[in-house]
């Protein structure tokens, strides 16, 4: 089974290349709508692709309130 | 519908509309692909008294203030009316928001009871000032079993068999108290009565009516006056239904339309910018032919809908893109925010009525809705019925500050008498936006004249509310303006904030600095980023209080600076 790291280093991945931007500018504790300069829409989406990667399901309205990489990751890893 | 003439109070409304249609379904709740809830407005009626008699052990009486944090559901809506039963004024938060700034106005708003979805509960109790709440009763949904919950209660057990008692309430005591913003600075904690719902209510559904079977998709927050109305109070009052999605991800969305056979629904022009982006990347994908076909029924479908709309003859010109919208949508609203005529163009070309309007939420939502009789784009509609608009001040070209006189205005912001009686003055409500109404009658807008701005999501972001994030920097003093409130322009669209900087004397300002005002502005959300700054070598005129008279400044920069000072960020 994955650790918290690998699903986090592995969420970074998936939005760099998502978003194209380098992965290298991206971090665990940044911010993903400001890093990424992204609004909600487009936040949703990067969601499902997320969801299909790690074959779970997400509910919106669990993730209010989430912005940062490693909350998300934690979220995730939870339900792996 | 409900004759809404004749009741004092959205509680009596609504408590006769459960009466009036038991055997209708009023809501429907999805999750994904799975279908959470359906009741019909008497098991809505069930669902609700026993937790009105709850509220009512627990000594919730007339005037009460009970907040609600929650995503759209209907549990949302259940706990609405328990509140209203029980003579309660509803404080609706905005569950986009931060949990600090959710705090801050629950603070304010003095609620003494709280009804919030666990995950957001969870986040409150880890904020700041979580501990100085006055909130006494706190009603979590759907928390995990063995969740620790802080001391609240689970909404779910919080139930009481017993009637309730009814407490009636006259038409103008507060209903609910909304806030328009104040998140980080002054909060705008709009009174609203009874009165100036009932009245709304009857206003909007005079020009899109509701009645048993037209089905409502609800996707902008609860919480927001947009949906309260046209998602909870107007179909409620007719016998209607609202869809409630868990998820708001575009493809289960364009699959509720199919599923549910929405009739309405409301979105922001984010949404809506997104919506016309897909539909023309599917035509562009059409092989030539069909095309052209296309091509051809939407020019037909545009000449033959030039004076007024057909739905049914644009249904059969062009049945793919209906059918994709259900095959019952009658309209979708758009609001919250400024829409580009083109985009209201292009759905109104295909026979997909955008019924886009204009309001704020201190005038009890909408001011003008577009009628489509007939449809202008480059407007925002006519006044709707009960609505007096008047230009202020107006130029020479009939432009001036839109101001409103309704019994949909609110009676007043909540502990801020001196707002109030700037905003509210000799009985009509002072919008800061500028407009003019046209020969016809619609009202045209062209830009604001307060210090604010609206981005496409519909959030309205002021100055004051995101200064703090800028506090301590090295600087004399510093002030953030709306770029289209120092030089007006004539647009609504592509708004941003500016940063001006006064460096304390003999100083300038230095790539630390800069560095440091960047680092900051990353701190807020992306829709609250400043885009650039300016240096200012004066002192900043001041009130006795110490605070910035923004008005004087933004005039002297006005006088000294240009677009082309400001530095890009």
């Amino acid at each position: 089974m994955s650790t918290l790291q690998d699903t986090t280093e592995r969420i970074l991945e998936l939005a760099a290349r998502h978003f194209k931007v380098p992965r290298a500018k991206l971090s665990a504790d940044d911010d993903f709508f400001k890093k990424l300069g992204i609004n909600s829409l487009q936040a949703l989406d990067l969601l499902t692709r997320l969801e299909q990667h790690f074959q779970i399901e997400l509910p919106d309205y669990e993730l209010q309130g989430v912005s940062d990489f490693r909350t998300l990751a934690e979220r995730i890893q939870s339900r792996l | 519908m409900l004759d809404l003439r004749q009741y004092n109070s959205l509680g009596e409304a609504l408590r006769a509309a459960l009466e009036r249609w038991p055997e209708e379904v009023c809501l429907i709740e999805a999750d994904r692909e799975r279908e959470n809830a359906r009741l019909t407005y008497r098991q809505f009626k069930q669902a609700a008294l026993p937790l009105a008699r709850a509220l009512q052990e627990a000594g919730f009486g007339s005037g009460a203030r009970a907040a609600i944090l929650m995503t759209n559901q209907s549990k949302w809506l259940i706990s609405a009316y328990a509140i209203f039963f029980r003579g309660g004024v509803l404080v609706p938060l905005d569950y986009k928001s931060t949990a600090a700034e959710q705090s801050k106005l629950l603070a304010h708003s003095k609620a003494e009871y709280l009804v919030v979805e666990y995950h957001l509960w969870r986040a409150l109790t880890q904020a700041d000032g979580f501990g100085n709440l006055a909130t006494r009763v706190v009603l979590v949904t759907e928390a995990p079993a063995g969740a620790d919950l802080a001391g609240a209660k689970r909404w779910e057990e919080f139930r009481d068999a017993r009637e309730p008692a009814f407490v009636p309430r006259s038409k103008k005591d507060a209903a609910c108290i909304v806030y328009s913003s104040g998140t980080g600075g002054r909060p705008k904690g709009c009174v609203l009565t009874h009165e100036n719902y009932l009245e709304q209510c009857m206003a909007l559904t005079s020009l899109y009516p509701f009645w048993p079977g037209v089905r409502y998709l609800s996707i902008l927050p609860t919480n927001h006056a947009i949906d309260f109305m046209v998602g909870f109070i107007g179909p409620f009052s007719c016998g209607a239904a609202v869809v409630h999605l868990r998820t708001l991800r575009p493809e289960y969305i364009r699959e509720a339309f199919t599923r549910y056979r929405i009739t309405y629904m409301s979105l922001v022009p984010l949404v809506l910018k997104n919506l016309e982006r897909g539909l023309r990347q599917r035509f562009d994908e059409l092989p030539r032919s069909r095309r052209k076909i296309l091509n051809a029924m939407i020019g037909i479908n545009r000449a033959l809908t030039r004076r007024r709309p057909h739905l049914r003859i644009s249904r059969m010109l062009l049945p793919q893109i209906h059918k994709a919208f259900g095959g019952e949508l009658r309209a979708l609203f758009v609001g919250g925010a400024f829409t580009e005529p083109a985009t209201l163009q292009f759905f109104y070309d295909l026979g997909v009525l955008v019924g886009n309007g204009y309001g704020c939420t201190e005038a009890g939502t909408a001011i003008t809705l577009n009628d489509f009789k007939p449809f202008r784009p480059d407007t925002v509609g006519k006044p709707l019925p009960g609505m007096e608009v008047k230009i202020l001040n107006a130029g020479a070209e009939g432009i001036g500050e839109v101001a409103v006189r309704s019994n949909t205005v609110m009676s007043h912001y909540l502990d801020d008498p001196e707002m109030t009686a700037e905003t509210i003055v000799d009985g009509w409500l002072l919008t800061g936006d500028l407009g003019r109404i046209d020969a016809s009658g619609h009202l045209q807008l062209f830009g604001r004249k307060k210090n604010m701005i609206v981005t496409e999501e519909g959030k309205n972001i002021y100055p004051e509310d995101i200064e703090t994030v800028f506090e301590g920097l090295a600087v004399k003093e510093y002030c953030v303006f709306a770029a289209n409130y120092l030089w007006p322009v004539r647009t609504m669209t592509g708004e941003q904030l500016l940063l001006v900087l006064h460096p304390e004397a003999g100083k300038t300002i230095t790539k630390d600095l800069i560095a440091e005002v960047s680092d900051r502005n990353r701190r807020l959300l992306n829709y609250k980023r400043i885009s650039g700054y300016m240096a200012w070598e004066r002192d900043f005129p001041l009130t006795a209080s110490l605070k910035i008279k923004r008005g004087e400044l933004a005039e002297q920069i006005r006088q000294s600076l240009d677009r082309q000072d400001v530095v890009p960020l």
